[in-house]
């Protein structure tokens, strides 16, 4: 099962995702995704360091898994901060698609 | 209502201030997330599912226009157009970003208002009924000691870092709209055979994942004591309440657990050492406060208003608008407008800009510039003269904030749930929006009666399913939601805790439950009776055989 980081951004608590370049990135289509243990061992390290340079809060690995070629998090919690309230689709990231 | 003197101005932009330099510092990695984030909870902000969420405190649900407005100045510049209205009587804003937060509480100061102890393991906004001052059936106006509690608790030194969060509520009905049976402590004011006014104390009450209904502990304290006696149930609180386990460290399971009557005892001691002390209200500081909350300059009207009557039998959604919204007032000519933030489909409590600025507008204009704001998520117009109802009525309609649902089953208590809160285990407010739309016919409401729904996306209890005559408390089970139903609980009076019906429903089948509950009602009921009379009339039997007996439950 592929992983990703998600964090929230430090300075407006944005939903952040982990990239390819070891940014961060709003959209979880742009995000790194972990295939295995050692590289999600990797991308956990990463965000903590992102953590201690006061870039992101709270960086967490979760389980994703990919919908038609959307990459979407296995969990509806996540699912919900990757794209924004279920119940406000004009708002957060569905909105800005 | 109280206006800040300079001590309490300056504190409260000071404490802004101080708030801007320890985000400065976080945002530099002077401070660890680890040590701010206690700084930022004192400060009422949260990390939240999408971003920071802010809650400002409302005292006791009391805000003047100008407020309102300052905060649909918020809800614009720095959310994303909208805030929430809580069950603690406060305003929450979902998308605050922390760099604005200081800027947010420099503005909030200049209103007069503050996020201080709107989280964190202190005294938090006191609760009351959002009638006050104005109800009918008022024995004592409860605000003015809510103002004394707020001076009181606000950085009490002793009781900032108390085992959990505290929450008081205080009523001055003999109709309790504050729900202080389910606080840690309620306070009930009432008067003795001498006529003088004093309170019921009530403590050890509470919702969350053990609802507990709170003891008397003493049926008649005199109001100058009032302070004395909070401080030495805190005190014995604080001493002896648990710190090991934060599921078990409210106030309610040191009650439970020591007995009511050895707890009781431990307080009287300790309120024996400090009752003659500094803490007893002097008459003039009671007078003082109270000038605050003297009646706004009434006019001298009469009671019966023809034209009312005829309006109403020409346009039936005025008519329901009375029924439902539209309580009496202890003044001549006057009224109490209940303004309904439970559009047919809309977030419950949730509120835009445009409708905050509206709102303001017409308190301006129909009721001496003053709003509250209800532990159920609506607003009241307190003070508006009965000639004036027809026009208040037209322009809330225009904003949608007119329909007439109050106290009915589509008026619903809703915790923002898994669409924005990160305790939450199942969303709420998407089966909120669908209930409400089933109910949507004003008719077949009407019809149903008195039923209060209220839910909870996760058994934190924010949405007090506990004690709805219907409660729906939202769990995740193996990744899917599942809703379970309660029924028969009650917050009023007659305070009640529900029961668990039976196996729990997907978010489809909820709304149907609801509907057989309902029907299961309506086939029973008898002449006059609210779906609690029957609940508790029948039992929970013929609603459970109805709900079961087809394949609905899961």
């Amino acid at each position: 099962m592929p992983w990703v980081v998600i964090a929230n951004r430090l300075r407006d608590g944005i939903v952040v995702f982990l990239a390819p370049g070891g940014g961060w990135v709003e959209q979880i289509a742009g995000s790194r995704l972990a295939g295995n243990e050692r590289e999600a061992e990797e991308m956990v390290a990463l965000g903590q360091q992102a953590e201690a340079d006061q870039e992101v809060v709270a960086p967490d690995l979760i389980a994703v898994e990919e919908r038609a070629g959307v990459i979407v998090p296995t969990k509806r919690r996540e699912a919900i901060r990757a794209t924004g309230p279920s119940v406000r689709t004009d708002l957060g990231k569905q909105a800005e698609d | 209502m109280y206006r800040y003197d300079e001590f309490d101005s300056d504190f409260v932009l000071q404490r802004a201030r101080q708030f801007r330099r320890q985000t400065e510092r976080r945002l530099t990695g002077e401070l660890s997330e680890e040590q701010f984030k206690p700084l930022r909870l004192m400060n009422g902000l949260y990390l939240q599912l999408h971003a920071y969420m802010l809650r400002i405190n409302v005292p006791y649900g009391c805000l003047s226009s100008r407020q309102l407005r300052k905060l649909a100045h918020i809800a614009r510049v720095y959310d994303k157009g909208y805030g929430h209205l809580t069950t603690r009587q406060n305003v929450q804003f979902n998308w605050i970003k922390l760099e604005d937060t200081p800027a947010i509480l420099e503005q909030l100061a200049s209103v007069e208002m503050h996020c201080i102890q709107s989280s964190g393991n202190c005294i938090r906004n006191t609760t009351s009924d959002p009638y006050a001052g104005a109800a009918a059936e008022e024995i004592h106006d409860p605000r003015l000691y809510c103002e004394l509690i707020r001076q009181w608790s606000s950085l009490h030194p002793e009781f900032s870092f108390l085992p959990r969060k505290f929450k008081i509520a205080v009523t001055g009905s003999p109709r309790d709209r504050a729900a202080v049976k389910v606080h840690d402590i309620g306070l009930r004011l009432h008067r003795n055979p001498a006529g003088e006014a004093g309170f019921e104390v009530i403590v050890g009450g509470g919702l969350g994942r053990t609802p507990f209904i709170g003891k008397t502990v003493r049926d008649f304290l005199p109001v100058q004591q009032l302070l004395s006696y909070l401080e030495a149930i805190l005190r014995v609180y604080n001493q002896l309440g648990r710190r090991d386990n934060k599921y078990k460290a409210r106030i309610k399971v040191l009650v439970h657990e020591m007995g009511t009557e050895a707890f009781q005892k431990c307080v009287e001691e300790q309120w024996e050492q400090i009752r003659e002390g500094g803490l007893t209200l002097p008459q003039e500081e009671i007078d003082r406060i109270g000038a605050y909350f003297a009646p706004p300059a009434y006019e001298d009207l009469s009671d019966s208003v023809p034209a009312l009557e005829t309006t109403r039998r020409e346009e039936p959604a005025f008519d329901a608008w009375l029924q439902n919204n539209v309580v009496e007032h202890k003044q001549a000519g006057y009224a109490i407008v209940n303004v309904s933030v439970k559009a047919v489909g809309a977030a419950p409590g949730d509120i835009s800009a445009d409708q905050m600025e509206a709102v303001a507008e017409l308190a301006d204009r129909f009721s001496f510039g003053e709003l509250r704001v209800t532990h159920s998520q609506n607003l009241v117009l307190c003070d508006v003269r009965k000639t004036d109802l027809e026009a208040l009525w037209r322009r809330l309609a225009a904003i949608g904030l007119a329909t007439p649902n109050v106290g009915l089953l589509t008026d619903s208590i809703c915790c923002p749930g898994l669409d924005y809160c990160s305790l939450a285990s199942a969303r709420s407010i998407p089966v909120a929006q669908s209930i409400s739309e089933r109910f949507a016919d004003p008719g077949r409401l009407r019809d149903i009666g008195e039923l209060q729904l209220k839910m909870s996306g996760c058994i934190n209890a924010c949405g007090h399913h506990h004690v709805g005559h219907i409660g729906i408390l939202g769990a995740d089970k193996k990744g899917e939601e599942l809703y379970q139903l309660t029924l028969g609980g009650s917050a009023d009076e007659n305070t009640a805790i529900g029961k668990i019906i039976g196996p729990g429903f997907d978010a489809e089948g909820i709304v149907d439950a609801i509907e057989n509950v309902v029907e299961t009602y309506l086939s029973l009921r008898q002449d006059g009776e609210r779906f609690i009379d029957t609940y508790q009339r029948v039992g929970r039997d013929p609603f459970k055989e109805n709900l079961y007996a087809s394949d609905q439950g899961r």
